[in-house]
């Protein structure tokens, strides 16, 4: 398990060109203890009929797999489930080449305060560099870091602070 | 703001410089102080260990302080300042953990006449081996002076002695710059309760925590907002000179460092730019910012002049290196880094140069502050629960002085004996809270807020 888990590591890094592998160190961060959270929680589907507008927010939220990825605990790699999803964020994006995009980098509780600021970053710009390496613009992305300010689960425990560890993809205008 | 003149007279406490007498104070009571002041240098007086002193704090009595006449003034009557006076000193000694106020029921009503000729029979029948008298006066220019006197209870010698002109606004101060010099002479240590914590007040379920910067005396009274709470605000840090405050905002949700001038009230953004800036501290000239710097996702270590400009940068390496502290002679820096995996403590030179590890034992280490001693790094410790601890700036001597679930966020005091920090609650419901601790670990007290409070950061003490 860990041995495919590393491979598919390896193959990410190597489609997400230089971005991932020079802002690395040397040492690959230790595996992720037991990444739990591959399915994040659905996009709000609400009871979408027809009259979403195309490139819209809305839209965007029913086209793809989900708005949020998750990481291990203080990693920030993209593992093999948020490929998936950033792949159908990526595509959707591919679209709609006017619509620009933040992206959001969360943490637990489980950190300090300020360190978790920096971790946010680092998650969020590991999802901007992917869908960069898929071919989106990084002129339509802009990152924030808000560190463990905004949890989405208020537990303290580890699978509230496996959904606090995430990147959110939100659209803008 | 600080209208403490001139203290007056007197002041000879541990001045050496008593060789000119110092004018008496004007129509203190009859026979002001004029003998020869207790100094630093007598021997013999009462002294309090502050290590070995808070495993049995020493008995004081701190009676009401008498008012020269009863006279309203903006900051209420003077015999009920008196009481509240008396009040506060011995909830700033208590604090300390080296002193046990005698209860009311021991005290004995003072009369102005007896404050500088205490009743030391009676005293001596008490538990009190240290006494504090003072009095309060109503100025005819509006101000209030308050007279500060410390006696060794077994020898009847005056310990210190102290006057104190403040406006009506500022009639707390005197109280704490009253217990200073009573603390000061009796530990040797440096004063510290005429000081202010600077913090943020939290409120709000966990999602959407509204955060707003508040600012408060050290002992929790004469709180105040500085913010709205429109914006997530985080880790205020007093300027040296106490006319601003250094931190950092999601204001149009670009988070970045901010100087709040406490004067006009107004924000100033201090790094322009897209890039993430947190974790700002000043240096101790006041001259620079340290701070942290994200830009594509590793952070690094910079500083700039705190009227802004462009930063220089201190570290290159590919972690996250953040939580900057300044040595008080502004020399060296301690920081934090996961260059080597995990989160560490490292020292480098003001200029970023000679960078190294000072922390290895087991688990994490964050958010380094250097003491204003210079002898001690505070620190977060992760390993299981948050804790708070100490060591030598060369990493030698680590003792943590907490054990709770969650507390983080060392601040430390002005002179270097206490360490505020915030601790927090676990789940849903789960708040924070301020709290103090000194240097033995073993006293340990909750800082008083009306809501919900993190990130305290001590102020300097007040001129």
């Amino acid at each position: 398990m860990a041995k495919i888990k590393t491979t598919l590591l390896i193959a990410t890094c190597g489609l997400a060109i230089a971005a991932c592998a020079k802002k690395r160190p040397e040492t690959l961060p230790p595996a992720p203890v037991e990444t739990p959270a591959t399915e994040a929680p659905p996009a709000t589907t609400g009871t979408g009929t027809g009259d979403v507008s195309p490139g819209s927010a809305a839209d965007f939220q029913r086209s793809v797999t989900s708005n949020t990825i998750n990481f291990g605990l203080d990693q920030y790699d993209i593992d093999p489930g948020a490929r998936a999803i950033l792949d159908s964020q990526a595509e959707w994006l591919a679209r709609y080449p006017d619509v620009r995009i933040t992206i959001e980098g969360h943490c637990d509780e489980r950190g300090t305060r300020e360190y978790n600021l920096g971790l946010g970053d680092r998650r969020a710009n590991a999802a901007k560099n992917y869908l960069a390496a898929k071919g989106i613009s990084p002129a339509r992305m802009t990152t924030i870091s808000y560190g463990s300010e905004r949890p989405v689960a208020t537990g303290s425990d580890e699978a509230a602070w496996a959904q606090n560890r995430r990147a959110v993809t939100i659209v803008l205008g | 703001m600080f209208r403490i003149s001139a203290a007056i007279a007197l002041l000879l406490a541990t001045t050496a410089a008593a060789q000119q007498p110092a004018p008496p104070v004007p129509s203190a009571p009859a026979g002001a102080p004029q003998g020869a002041p207790a100094t630093a240098g007598d021997q013999g007086g009462l002294v309090v260990d502050v290590e070995g002193g808070i495993s049995a704090p020493t008995p004081i009595a701190i009676p009401v302080m008498p008012a020269a006449a009863v006279v309203n003034t903006p900051a209420g009557s003077t015999d009920a300042l008196g009481r509240q006076l008396s009040d506060i000193i011995a909830n700033d000694l208590k604090g300390s953990g080296l002193f046990t106020p005698l209860p009311p029921s021991q005290l004995r009503a003072v009369a102005m006449a007896e404050v500088q000729a205490p009743s030391f029979d009676y005293w001596r029948s008490t538990s009190a081996q240290a006494l504090v008298q003072g009095f309060i006066r109503a100025n005819g220019d509006g101000t209030l002076t308050v007279g500060c006197y410390l006696y060794d209870v077994s020898s009847q010698r005056e310990l210190a002695k102290q006057g104190f002109v403040v406006s009506p606004a500022d009639w707390r101060r005197a109280a704490h710059k009253c217990a200073d010099t009573i603390y000061s002479r009796l530990t040797g240590e440096g004063p510290y309760f005429d000081s202010r914590i600077v913090y943020v007040s939290e409120t709000g379920p966990k999602t959407k925590r509204i955060k707003r910067l508040a600012i408060m005396d050290q002992d929790g009274a004469n709180h105040r907002f500085l913010t709205n709470g429109q914006s997530i605000v985080l880790t205020p840090r007093f300027a040296p000179n106490q006319q601003s405050i250094v931190y950092m905002s999601y204001e149009n949700d670009r988070p970045s460092i901010y100087v709040y001038d406490l004067g006009s009230g107004r924000p100033r953004r201090v790094v322009q730019g897209a890039s993430l800036t947190f974790a700002p501290r000043f240096s101790p000239d006041g001259r620079w910012i340290l701070f942290s710097m994200a830009t594509s996702g590793n952070t690094d270590l910079y500083r700039v002049s705190a009227s802004g400009g462009t930063p220089q940068r201190l570290t290159t390496s590919p972690g996250i290196d953040t939580g900057g502290s300044y040595s008080p002679d502004g020399n060296r820096i301690v920081f934090e880094s996961d260059r080597s995996g995990g989160q560490q403590l490292y020292v480098m030179n003001a200029d970023g140069s000679n960078q190294q590890r000072i922390s290895f034992g087991s688990g994490r280490y964050a958010t380094p502050v250097w003491s204003p001693r210079g002898d001690l790094i505070a620190f977060t410790k992760l390993a299981g629960n948050f804790r708070i601890g100490i060591m030598s700036p060369s990493g030698g001597g680590e003792k943590l002085l907490t054990n709770d679930w969650s507390d983080e966020g060392p601040s430390w005091s002005p002179n270097g004996r206490a360490i505020t920090f915030y601790r927090s609650g676990r789940g849903a419901g789960g708040t924070a809270t301020l709290w103090v601790v000194d240097l033995t670990g073993v006293n340990e007290r909750r800082v008083p807020t009306p809501l919900s409070g993190s990130d305290p950061a001590w102020g300097p003490l007040r001129p």
